[in-house]
């Protein structure tokens, strides 16, 4: 199953985008489409959006730089251990090592998949933190960064229960994911 | 709320990090973040101990300042590159949606997308562009799934009938899309090969469980809230409530009267 995987998946995913492209002109073909043109109108809608949501991402990405650049998850991690610690907790400590990207991941999708390559070479990717890590980049994604670009782009400023709505499928995903990580993967851990 | 969430993590993040250039500035050394950002640099300079503490209050200084200046570049990059981006994907669905495609796929969603997003009629074009975004990020294609949602977002204002505040759904389909549906997490599996996995499909198992509790979770909030009614919808001026009603049939007497909910 693994080398399976291993083989065949990045060759997949390398192939999808190709086969997708053939099926949209092969279907134009048979429905006779004018495909050209019909690219080039469909293109064009393209740019004005991208150039609308540049001062939303200017803003959205300067505040995370900042708030992720001054270390602050470093410093959670160590108040937390120390208050698990003292709570009787000491086992589920090795979690904390989880705390960067949990908080990342809800800010930017691109620092996340950084602080996952960072976690998966710092303590192996088949460790009990690396396959914890590797479930809870699947469960759930950036809610900041997509809010503010697509809202943006539209001009809403209202934004109503988006954000609790969001924020709740977030914390969802992240907590299934330590649990789901203890109860899996939970033997490679080693007591304290 | 964004506004809010803006500005606390300005603050936390510039306050923590004076403090913390303060009290490694008393200990003679580098805060572990300015010391790996710089060793991240230049590939060089071993963190020394026994700095002078001006050095070390300077150093964490221009670690903030070289961040906040850095994310604004990185940001106009980011758009030049998803023009490109934008202009592809957009034009091969516009050749999908001209050959039909886009319409059988919705047409072959329509119970699920009707009960997810009642506000939107049967074959209009954002159920197309929403189905798109939400098949592109299942299939880990997370370039594609940018442009598509963009392009959903803009069909779903056309529903809007208060153009600066967001309709239920637009909040469902942000809601489903920040839950991440990733059926195929290619890029995920590609960076635990590249860490040396004898196991990179492991955690896969895992992860689709709790991609379906978030995923479930997001539906189930952004229903709930909607009919709170601190997050009810503005009342519609009557000038545009006329045709407006064609396109929504639920009538929404229920909202009458309460103010709009937004912070």
């Amino acid at each position: 199953m693994n080398t399976l995987f291993q083989d065949i998946a990045p060759a997949v995913s390398q192939w999808m985008v190709p086969a997708l492209i053939l099926l949209i002109i092969l279907a134009g073909f048979i429905k006779k489409v004018p495909m050209y043109e019909s690219f080039v109108t469909g293109a064009r809608e393209g740019f004005d959006v991208a150039v609308r949501i540049i001062p939303y991402l200017v803003a959205i990405l300067f505040v995370v730089k900042v708030f992720m650049g001054s270390g602050v998850f470093g410093d959670l991690k160590i108040a937390l251990g120390w208050v698990m610690t003292k709570g009787g907790l000491e086992r589920y400590t090795p979690s904390l090592d989880l705390i960067p990207l949990a908080l990342t991941i809800p800010l930017t999708g691109g620092g996340a998949m950084g602080v996952l390559a960072d976690t998966l070479t710092r303590h192996g990717p088949d460790s009990f933190v690396g396959l914890s890590a590797s479930i809870m980049m699947g469960s759930t994604e950036t809610t900041f960064y997509v809010l503010t670009v697509y809202f943006g782009a539209v001009g809403i400023k209202k934004i109503r229960h988006t954000l609790p709505a969001c924020l709740l499928a977030n914390a969802a995903g992240l907590i299934s994911a330590v649990i789901l990580g203890w109860v899996l993967f939970g033997r490679l851990c080693p007591g304290p | 709320m964004l506004n809010k969430i803006w500005f606390w993590l300005l603050l936390i993040g510039i306050l923590s990090g004076a403090g913390k250039g303060a009290y490694y500035a008393a200990k003679g050394e580098l805060p572990p973040n300015v010391a790996e950002a710089q060793a991240g640099a230049d590939g060089s300079a071993p963190p020394a101990d026994n700095l002078a503490a001006a050095e070390v209050i300077r150093a964490s200084g221009a670690h903030l300042t070289n961040e906040a200046l850095d994310a604004a570049e990185v940001a106009v990059k980011l758009c030049i590159t998803l023009i490109g981006i934008m202009a592809l994907w957009l034009g091969l669905m516009n050749i999908a949606k001209d050959a039909g495609l886009v319409d059988a796929l919705a047409r072959a969603m329509r119970p699920a997308m009707r009960w997810l997003f009642p506000d939107v009629p049967d074959g209009h074009p954002a159920q197309g562009s929403m189905l798109m975004n939400l098949s592109a990020n299942a299939l880990g294609m997370g370039n594609a799934a940018t442009p598509f949602g963009l392009k959903a977002m803009n069909d779903l204002q056309t529903l809007n009938r208060v153009p600066d505040t967001c309709t239920n759904a637009m909040s469902m389909f942000l809601a489903i899309n920040t839950s991440s549906v990733t059926l195929i997490p290619i890029t995920m599996i590609g960076l635990r090969i590249g860490a040396g996995s004898t196991n990179a499909a492991g955690p896969m198992a895992g992860l689709l469980m709790a991609t379906t509790i978030s995923t479930a979770t997001a539906i189930v909030a952004a229903k709930t809230l909607s009919r709170l009614p601190r997050y009810a919808l503005p009342d519609v001026p009557s000038n545009i409530d006329a045709d407006g009603d064609a396109a929504r049939p639920q009538a929404r007497a229920d909202h009458a009267g309460v103010k709009d909910g937004e912070d």
